[in-house]
């Protein structure tokens, strides 16, 4: 099948959820800290999170993906020369999570401080007014129900990363892509190639989707169905 | 050592139960509270009465600090929260866990009932007792059944706050107050987001409550309330307390030409 290419496409695949579930994990880490930082009383923390997000979100990922690249490579052997170190070659999988990760966090911190807006004041204040802390309100009150608000835009986000890290194949990251397109170089069967990961990334988005629907019912649990 | 423990208790047992002085607080340039003073006695069931834009509900947000006071000073069985301006004017704690400690104390029912929306009713007069108090979750149930069963609601135990009714929530509002087991309860207008025909359910729980020597002070709108219910009224009017008395005498015989007018205009409502 694929002309033998089949197994070498697959392991590619394993690379690309590898970049993806990692990219997810640490675009959390930056949405949260994000939303945290938009919705805080410092006025200096509203700010940087505010460039971020807005900075990041109005460039093309491709670029904003060379740019880090690049930059990060430049700046960590300035940064080894300045200690003595030799070239330092940047591994394109940590550079491409990390970058993924990056650019997401900022799409995410805006789902995420609008899951938390969502949230009734109200709720929030019988928390304080019933002496939880700061802490016991962020966790058993806005937790829970910013996950369910957060699950729509937090799929869209999934489903567009998924796929955004076809970019990471320019970086010299050997996934799914940069798999295909050796594969269809020495065939010269590039339909055949891109047409059949092409089906892999939708099969991986469905499933995605499937299992977001199921989490989020499980999170709406409580809340009045609007019926149609 | 004799002589340590009888002076300690004569603080305690001499003070009232929630005592607030010249309490200020402004928005802006307006100043909403023009240095009100409430000391509610053990037992005593105090009625606010005002119009809107008196002060009332600020006020008594004042009282468990969910808004903050310019000035004045709180104090809950004689002992005082220490209070230190913060950047904005506005006094806050100096130490949060004393906050809290009082808020542990002073249980608030909202006039949005404000029930936690993903959990049930059970679970949401579970939260605090199992969080704050620190109640083992099968004792935090069976305090929660006690006080679901007591304001009559202990059939809609696992109904989420969505699928019941104004009435029903406001009253496992009041429940999840009631488990707190607290000194003294705050109520902001609880009917006043209720449709007519269930404002009825919650005021009987309300008189019950009060009937059982609870410390209430009660922001209202519901003068038949204020009149049979409380032991004493206090008329707000723009953040200054214009009257405190009696029901009887301050409902049947107003002093000021404001209160007059007031009463005029809720009984034509």
């Amino acid at each position: 099948m694929l002309y033998g290419y089949l197994p070498a496409v697959l392991e590619g695949l394993v690379t690309t959820l590898k970049v993806s579930a990692l990219s997810l994990a640490i675009a959390c880490v930056f949405g949260l800290v994000g939303a945290a930082a938009r919705l805080s009383e410092s006025r200096i923390a509203r700010l940087l999170a505010g460039v971020y997000t807005t900075l990041i979100r109005g460039l093309p990922e491709l670029v904003l993906m060379l740019m880090i690249f690049y930059g990060g490579q430049m700046g960590v052997n300035a940064l080894s020369d300045r200690l003595g170190g030799g070239y330092v070659d940047i591994d394109p999988f940590v550079a491409g999570t990390a970058t993924l990760g990056f650019i997401f966090g900022a799409y995410l911190t805006e789902t995420f401080r609008g899951a938390i807006l969502a949230i009734p004041k109200g709720q929030i204040e019988a928390g304080h007014a019933f002496g939880l802390t700061r802490l016991q309100v962020a966790r058993r009150i806005v937790a829970p129900q910013m996950v369910r608000h957060a699950i729509p835009g937090f799929a869209n986000n999934w489903l567009v990363m998924v796929k955004a890290t076809a970019l990471v194949s320019v970086i010299g990251l050997d996934d799914m892509m940069h798999r295909a397109g050796l594969a269809s170089a020495s065939t010269r069967q590039p339909f055949t190639f891109y047409a059949a990961i092409a089906c892999i990334y939708l099969a991986v988005t469905t499933v995605s989707l499937l299992a977001l629907h199921v989490l989020e019912k499980r999170f709406s649990l409580g809340v009045r169905r609007v019926d149609f | 050592m004799a002589i340590a423990t009888t002076v300690a208790p004569q603080t305690s047992t001499t003070a009232p139960a929630l005592e607030a002085e010249g309490v200020r607080k402004s928005f802006g340039a307006v100043e909403v509270l023009k240095g009100v003073s409430v000391a509610a006695g053990s037992g005593d069931v105090i009625a606010m009465i005002g119009s809107s834009g008196s002060g009332k509900s600020t006020f008594l947000r004042c009282l468990n600090l969910l808004e903050r006071p310019s000035a004045g000073r709180i104090l809950l069985g004689g002992e005082e929260l220490a209070l230190q301006p913060g950047g904005d004017g506005s006094l806050g704690p100096r130490d949060p866990a004393q906050l809290q400690r009082f808020r542990s104390r002073i249980a608030m029912v909202f006039q949005q009932f404000n029930l936690w929306a993903h959990m049930t009713a059970l679970q949401n007069v579970m939260e605090a007792p199992v969080q704050v108090l620190g109640l083992g979750k099968a004792e935090a149930r069976d305090r929660a059944l006690r006080y679901l069963e007591r304001v009559g609601v202990a059939h809609r135990k696992d109904a989420y706050p969505a699928h019941l009714s104004g009435g029903e929530q406001q009253r496992v509002a009041i429940a999840r107050a009631l488990a707190m087991e607290p000194d003294v309860m705050l109520f902001d207008e609880p009917t006043s987001a209720l449709d007519p025909e269930l404002v009825g359910e919650v005021l009987r729980v309300m008189r019950s409550l009060a009937e059982e020597g609870r410390t209430m002070i009660v922001v209202t709108h519901e003068m038949s309330f204020a009149r049979d219910v409380s032991n004493r009224v206090l008329f707000l009017h723009q953040g200054v307390l214009e009257e405190d008395g009696a029901p009887d005498d301050l409902l049947r015989h107003p002093r000021s030409e404001r209160l007059r007018t007031f009463l005029a205009s809720t009984l034509h409502a």
